[in-house]
């Protein structure tokens, strides 16, 4: 059985590409509903994990309770927002935004938590007020954790959307599941592939745009070997 | 549509005209879960030790570990199974795989925050390299490995539901059965088992960590 061989000749067959279920509308629509899905997540989580770091309180119980939703299989969510009548896109997006949660809120919790005490001494004694002191000092400052927490999430994003494809949902996940439902396992690898290879793409993408959010000098930091 | 069965979420009938069923793949469920965790933890508690021994690895295992873990579940079971065949075997592999990068991190990142000065008196003691590894940094890396082996364990019993796609996916193919036939109570039912028996696990491994480490300061 020549699997890899399927997959390659899968793969070249321009035919597999175009059209409404080709390779380039359905990644069209897997980026589209990750991009939904972390955007809501990161609406919900970033302010929240503000909020929660500036108080410091409660914090830790936040993130443990949005731990435990780690703890709630995506398929579960999935298949019980499709058996109240929700399908497709709708429901994809909001099991995956449930999924993004931990890591955004945990990112901007410890994120803000890390800011040196110091700098925000100095931001107040400049005479900042609390919201440009947030926005000028302290989140620059927290960008590579936060940075770290939406890479995590994105990838997980696009890494389960292929999931949806199980109760309906159109994604990458489409191919591997009709490749499955056919037997023809060289289309399921080169669906496997192309996920997999999405996911780096979108984790090199955001590494990306978290160095040129990281301010300057944080920059030049991390490049001192030692601290 | 007016007169249509009632389709409850949550059905005593259901659980016990098919409690045969629902243990059979709770069995499952549990079974694959502990199994590659285990496995999981014995490859990891030897990679993470060396990894620690021999710095210049730890940067490539962590990389290799990390792309791994990148590979969505759906496509790693897809990938795998024309390989190991349909069926528990493959869904072992991939939940091990998975497991594997939370628990060598959580390894590493054990043995690196031992106290330095801890080590140094282990060395002025006369403790060799290993009996040092053994009697003195593994004991202390303990918290931390128990926490990475939580989340796994929890991440563990969320993705075997994802082995139905090869067809031994414990509860999740509860979940799939009811979906295919809009049974609400076989889907709400496996994800409540599901949520329950991560909790169970969780609390198990806290219980643990906590006898096992009675010196900690609470």
């Amino acid at each position: 059985m020549d699997v890899l061989g399927e997959a390659a000749r899968w793969l070249n067959d321009p035919l597999n590409w175009t059209g409404p279920s080709g390779v380039l509308a359905l990644t069209w629509a897997h980026v589209w509903i990750s991009v939904l899905a972390v955007a809501l997540a990161a609406l919900l989580a970033l302010p929240l994990g503000l909020w929660l770091g500036r108080r410091g309180k409660g914090a830790r119980l936040a993130v443990v309770v949005a731990n435990t939703t780690r703890a709630l299989p995506t398929l579960a969510l999935l298949t019980l927002l499709a058996a109240s009548g929700l399908f497709g896109a709708t429901a994809t997006v909001l099991a995956c935004a449930v999924f993004a949660l931990p890591p955004l809120l945990s990112g901007a919790i410890d994120g803000l938590e890390g800011v040196d005490a110091g700098a925000v001494d100095a931001a107040t004694g400049m005479g900042m007020s609390r919201w440009h002191r947030l926005w000028a000092v302290e989140l620059p400052l927290a960008v590579p954790v936060i940075g770290a927490g939406v890479r995590t999430a994105a990838v997980q994003v696009v890494a389960t959307v292929p999931l949806a494809a199980l109760v309906g949902g159109r994604s990458l996940g489409t191919i591997i599941v009709s490749g499955f439902g056919t037997l023809h396992y060289g289309q399921v690898v080169a669906g496997g592939a192309l996920v997999a290879g999405l996911c780096l793409l979108v984790e090199g993408v955001l590494a990306l745009g978290q160095r040129a959010a990281t301010p300057t000098g944080l920059r030049a930091l991390a490049r001192t070997p030692d601290r | 549509m007016a007169d249509a069965p009632p389709n409850p979420w949550l059905s005593a009938a259901y659980l016990r005209d098919n409690a045969g069923d629902v243990a059979a793949a709770l069995g499952q469920h549990v079974g694959l879960t502990v199994e590659a965790v285990v496995i999981a933890s014995a490859i990891a508690l030897p990679l993470g030790m060396l990894a620690h021994r021999r710095p210049r690895l730890a940067g490539p295992l962590l990389s290799t570990a990390g792309v791994l873990y990148t590979i969505p579940s759906l496509a790693l079971f897809a990938v795998l199974a024309p390989y190991t065949g349909i069926g528990r075997v493959t869904v072992l592999i991939g939940l091990v795989l998975y497991a594997l990068l939370l628990l060598v991190r959580g390894v590493l990142v054990g043995l690196a925050g031992v106290d330095p000065a801890v080590r140094d008196a282990a060395r002025g003691m006369g403790y060799s390299p290993g009996a040092m590894l053994w009697r003195v940094e593994l004991p202390l890396a303990l918290p931390t490995m128990v926490s990475a082996l939580r989340l796994a364990t929890v991440s563990t019993v969320a993705l075997t539901t994802v082995g139905v796609v090869v067809g031994a996916g414990g509860l999740g193919q509860l979940l799939f059965r009811g979906f295919r036939s809009n049974y609400h109570a076989e889907i709400m039912t496996a994800t409540l088992l599901c949520l329950a028996l991560a909790l169970v696990a969780d609390l198990l491994l806290a219980v643990v960590g906590r006898l096992s480490t009675p010196w900690q300061v609470r």
